[in-house]
């Protein structure tokens, strides 16, 4: 994060810009944004996935439209401006999942409406689209949106084999399973997230230490 | 070069730059809002109506084909084709010799969390009800949803007695018990854990059963074929 501050906007395309959300700069596991889809739709797979690909959609056509409007937006209206924008992409995809599945729509609920405020969306736009060129910004909103399904899944997957004893719809367990109800209520969604957070940390304190091991075992050779 | 810039920060902002944005991409907005609503109205129609389809053999056992009816003003009923527009329609199903099997009702009421959407099925031989199913719910998961699959709860619904008294009115009004304690067939026991849920559906059968059968009956020859 703190390198994209001192960065200059580049003409050229990064295909960084993609990789970066995948992983480094994930928008669940590392910045920690939107949490309120993340926490409440993931009580399944299937339900995951669709929040995911409907914020990467959203978040793709977002960042295009505010990075090619970017020189004309004046700086006074410009949230006005995106919220706009992205407003009318949850809209369309509010239309285009009810016309894939009813049932999906009844899963995911008013939690689709609420993508106008999911904050990755908005942050993307203010602090990358606005200022990147179009390709970048496309990229950047890929990026962005695959790692959120990425995370989204991760969670899903967890709690729907926790809480309901399947993956996928697909039953696992053999009859006497109790599956665990907590997980796919509100509350397993915080359970599960905990849990991931604390996962990523040591991953991340692992390689910062082995990192450091390699560099003084480095200077040390010289 | 520096001047320019701080000119241009301090500058008021100019009022056509924002209302052309703004106006801009509103006007853009609006129209793709309107032409994906345009796009996906059909097929979203299409597969609601399906949906109410199906349900409609779900609740009525035996069923085979199915027309539908809507309520006229003066409270008689009268066939009804095409799409609907904010009738009031009941679904008659009968079986393949043509005999009327039951007539199919929606009802609405709230339940835990939002309005529930329940449609039902009723037979006039039987004068019971004899299935049911929810169409749109927000109950708790794992807990309230379970109105809509606990086998044990849906066997309620397999003959729920709703038989009319010499007035014409209901005899005995649905009531829900608490579980194991049914003795009356026209009782419904509850779900333990979704004890709200479970009377909510009660609340909705009784309030649309009150209201609907004795007008059913009493144009029962309408739906004869």
């Amino acid at each position: 994060m703190a390198n994209d501050l001192f960065k200059m906007p580049e003409t050229a395309v990064s295909t960084d810009e993609f990789i970066k959300g995948l992983w480094r700069e994930n928008p669940v596991f590392v910045q920690v944004l939107g949490m309120c889809p993340v926490l409440a739709v993931t009580n399944s797979g299937i339900n995951a996935i669709a929040m995911g690909l409907a914020t990467t959609f959203v978040l793709v056509m977002s960042n295009i439209l505010v990075s090619s409007l970017r020189k004309v937006i004046p700086k006074q209206v410009r949230i006005a401006t995106y919220i706009l924008i992205i407003a009318t992409f949850v809209t369309v995809v509010e239309y285009l999942i009810q016309a894939i599945s009813l049932d999906l729509h009844k899963a995911l609920g008013a939690f689709i409406s609420l993508i106008v405020v999911n904050c990755v969306i908005l942050g993307r736009a203010e602090a990358f689209a606005s200022k990147n060129t179009l390709a970048n910004s496309f990229l950047d909103g890929l990026g962005m949106g695959l790692g959120f399904t990425f995370a989204l899944l991760c969670l899903g997957v967890v709690r729907e084999i926790l809480g309901s004893g399947t993956i996928f719809g697909i039953g696992l367990f053999p009859d006497g399973f109790q599956s665990w109800v907590v997980m796919i209520l509100p509350g397993g969604g915080f359970f599960t997230m905990g849990a991931w957070l604390l996962f990523f940390n040591w991953l991340k304190e692992r390689n910062k230490k082995r990192e450091a091991a390699l560099s003084e075992s480095g200077t040390g050779v010289k | 070069m520096n001047q320019i810039d701080l000119k241009q920060l301090t500058a008021p902002p100019n009022s056509w730059h924002m209302l052309r944005t703004l106006a801009g991409v509103g006007i853009f907005c609006s129209l793709l809002i309107v032409a994906t609503y345009q796009a996906t109205l059909p097929v979203i129609t299409t597969k609601k109506l399906e949906k109410l389809q199906e349900a409609v053999f779900n609740v009525l056992p035996g069923a085979a084909s199915k027309a539908n009816f809507r309520l006229t003003p003066d409270g008689r009923f009268e066939p009804f084709e095409g799409t609907p527009k904010g009738e009031t329609l009941v679904y008659a199903g009968y079986d393949r010799q043509g005999k009327l099997v039951g007539i199919a009702l929606e009802a609405y009421g709230q339940g835990f969390q939002d309005v529930l959407h329940i449609i039902y099925g009723y037979s006039p031989e039987k004068q019971a009800v004899v299935g049911i199913q929810v169409l749109e719910s927000k109950e708790t998961p794992g807990l309230g949803d379970k109105i809509e699959k606990d086998p044990a709860f849906l066997a309620n619904f397999e003959a729920l007695d709703v038989s009319l008294s010499g007035d014409g009115q209901i005899q005995n009004a649905i009531t829900a018990v608490k579980k194991g304690e049914k003795q009356q067939p026209y009782e419904i026991e509850c779900i333990t854990g979704a004890t709200i849920s479970s009377k909510a559906i009660t609340a909705i059968l009784q309030k649309s059963t009150g209201e609907f059968i004795p007008m059913l009956m009493k144009n029962l020859a309408t739906f004869e074929k």
